[in-house]
């Protein structure tokens, strides 16, 4: 089943193109690896997949329906902008999302899983970057979407958080979810991943599966020469 | 209903960041006083003149320390991608309009009651109409005030020199609020001999009815990208 | 300029011309006011006008907002351009008007008071559009602003007019001699068509400037 399909996709950010003529398709439960160096487009490509963004033009198929009429509930987004309020406690975060959205996991569960249920009370502004990083994983794990979009997951994560992500990615793929991860630590994600798309000046210039990638070149991703 | 439990829910959620912040609100409190201030020390110690046009000052003073409180409002939605997860969640944008245009009116109405007395005091006014009215036209002025102001801080908040934006865009929009408002006050503290509160009362209700509505409607197209 | 511009050209500057000659040298001068009160053939024109293009700004804005098509957000920033410019000169001819007429520069007349208003809520729609750099979000809040600005119109209006009668009484219209008429509608109809001509050319000028802007990237 496709669960996304996105056609010339292409979006302005201020002066720039920062997504060009993007053509990409999800097949459902596929893990599927973004790449490219710094400057590329992969987080404006991620939120515009997201529905965050709206394409400036082209067009783009989520489960069958297009953007107008899309199910906002069953696809999830993982970004640098945590989206927490400072002001208020991991739990109270949480709790606002859980009144305005799906819940497909109990709060408190997702809690634990991050590892974030001793400090859960406190204040999001006392938090550390590695600790933002884990409430934003377990709101995206109470929502617990079909689709999961994930804009460099390790960032500002330690080795435990690492790990974190890891078990996550195993347990989304185990469940049969669609996974696009955008990073720069390809090797570690090599071993989950299906396949791999590079992208470079907005535009997608290498896709198919990993092991062709991984194969094609020894450095750290597909060269696509 | 589904959708007022969300706008209770979000009016819960910025009562609750506005709490834990109080102390800013303490801040525009005093900054409100020391308009009130300026104003006597502005047009001189006569108290005929003071007591005259005491609702004017009153209103310039909760108009003008208004556009700091909508404008923290949103920076803690603005500061951390907040208000992108949100519009992210399946949720309609009436709620998340409806929800914080409501909880600012809680705390702004809160603000000119609390200039109420040191009205009362710098400019030696007497309520002659009773407190009931006082009150009721505050509610009614400062929500003419919040609908507007809402939507202008949403959209201010995601502008370049947001802080110059949102007065110039809410002021001239006031207009009609604010002369009705000063006019309704004005009577309420002097006395109606010619019955005239009921046409002031009526014009700031339909500016009410027209904002409340019309912006509740269009806020969709300010919050998404 | 193609052919339809300039045919709104010539149509305006024989219209105005001859309205304007007529209003100054042929037509009578007023019983009480005299020849002051000859601004009327330039002030009620711009009147007209200047609510005409308000009143597209409003349409054109409603229309971005339900299509998000470009074009429309084009001519929305002319309409509101042109009207500011129409509501500026207004509120100036109100001031050369009321001078010799009640002795002060401004009399918080409610209509030229709610043009005064509306000008500011304009000034402040084209400042929104300087401070966003985003196409599309400028498109979509400018239009919102724009929307808002508008339907404020009669509440201002309602407004301003109630707060002046409680302290003067509201100025009578009066009869107008048919003579005089004549050129002030003739100079609406001019008038009409030089607005619509800058309505056109300020659109293809915004069209162009945002090209540039819009033009989508070369694809392989």
């Amino acid at each position: 089943m496709q669960v996304l399909q996105a056609r010339a996709l292409t979006r302005r950010l201020g002066p720039t193109w920062a997504v060009r003529g993007v053509d990409l398709d999800l097949v459902e439960g596929r893990m599927v690896m973004l790449n490219g160096p710094n400057g590329a487009g992969k987080t404006t490509l991620v939120r515009v997949l997201a529905t965050a963004l709206r394409p400036t033009a082209g067009s783009l198929h989520l489960f069958g329906r297009p953007l107008e009429a899309v199910d906002r509930a069953r696809v999830g987004l993982l970004t640098h902008a945590d989206g927490h309020y400072d002001a208020l406690s991991a739990r109270e975060n949480l709790r606002v999302a859980a009144a305005l959205g799906p819940v497909r996991r109990p709060l408190e569960e997702v809690l634990e899983l991050v590892g974030l249920a001793p400090r859960a009370d406190d204040m999001v502004g006392t938090y550390s970057a590695g600790m933002r990083k884990r409430l934003a994983f377990a709101r995206l794990l109470m929502k617990d979407p079909d689709l999961v979009l994930l804009d460099e997951p390790y960032a500002q994560l330690d080795p435990s958080g690492h790990a974190l992500v890891d078990g996550l990615l195993a347990a989304w793929r185990a469940a049969g979810r669609t996974v696009l991860v955008s990073t720069h630590m390809v090797s570690r994600v090599a071993s989950l991943v299906d396949d791999a798309v590079r992208l470079e000046g907005g535009r997608i210039i290498w896709n198919g599966p990993a092991s062709e990638a991984l194969a094609a070149a020894p450095g750290p991703g597909p060269a696509g020469e | 209903m589904e959708l007022l439990r969300q706008c209770v829910e979000v009016t819960r959620k910025d009562l609750l960041l506005q709490w834990r912040t109080r102390s800013r609100f303490a801040s525009v409190l005093a900054f409100g006083v020391t308009t009130l201030l300026l104003f006597s020390f502005a047009v001189g110690p006569d108290t005929t003149v003071l007591r005259t046009h005491a609702s004017g000052y009153l209103w310039l003073a909760v108009l003008l320390a208004s556009t700091l409180a909508l404008s923290e409002s949103f920076r803690l939605e603005v500061e951390h991608g907040a208000m992108d997860t949100l519009r992210l969640l399946p949720a309609d944008p009436r709620v998340l309009y409806y929800g914080k245009a409501l909880a600012n009116l809680l705390s702004l109405a809160a603000l000119a009651v609390l200039l109420l007395p040191f009205m009362v005091a710098l400019y030696d006014v007497q309520v002659v109409m009773g407190m009931g009215r006082l009150l009721g036209l505050v509610l009614l002025g400062t929500a003419g005030l919040t609908a507007p102001g809402t939507m202008y801080a949403a959209l201010a908040a995601r502008a370049r020199s947001s802080d110059v934006l949102l007065p110039l865009l809410l002021f001239p929009l006031l207009v009609p609020a604010l002369v009705a408002a000063v006019k309704a006050t004005g009577l309420v503290l002097e006395g109606d001999p010619m019955d005239q509160l009921g046409g002031w009362t009526g014009l700031l209700a339909a500016f009410n009815v027209v904002y409340w509505t019309l912006c509740g409607l269009l806020y969709r197209a300010v919050i998404e990208d | 300029m193609n052919r339809v511009d300039l045919a709104l050209a010539a149509a305006s500057v024989v219209l105005l011309g001859y309205g304007t000659w007529n209003g100054l040298v042929v037509a009578p001068p007023d019983r009480f006011m005299g020849d002051v009160s000859r601004i009327m053939y330039v002030h009620v024109p711009t009147a007209w006008n200047a609510m005409l293009c308000f009143t597209y700004a409003f349409v054109f804005a409603v229309a971005s907002l339900l299509t998000r098509r470009p074009a429309w957000d084009h001519r929305m920033e002319a309409a509101v351009e042109v009207g500011l410019l129409l509501g500026i000169l207004l509120t100036v001819q109100g001031s050369i008007w009321a001078r010799p007429t009640w002795g002060v520069w401004w009399d918080w007349d409610p209509r030229l008071t709610s043009v005064a208003v509306m000008n500011v809520m304009f000034i402040g729609v084209i400042a929104l559009r300087s401070f966003v750099d985003d196409a599309s979000s400028r498109a979509r809040w400018s239009s919102v602003a724009t929307v808002l600005a508008f339907v404020n119109v009669p509440l201002v209006y309602m407004s301003v007019r109630w707060w002046r009668t409680l302290h003067q009484p509201p100025r009578e219209a009066g009869g107008v001699d048919p003579a005089m008429l004549l050129p002030m509608w003739i100079n609406v109809v001019g008038l009409l068509f030089l607005t619509v001509l800058l309505v056109r050319l300020r659109t293809r000028v915004a069209r162009a400037s945002r090209a540039a802007e819009l033009a989508p990237p070369e694809l392989p």
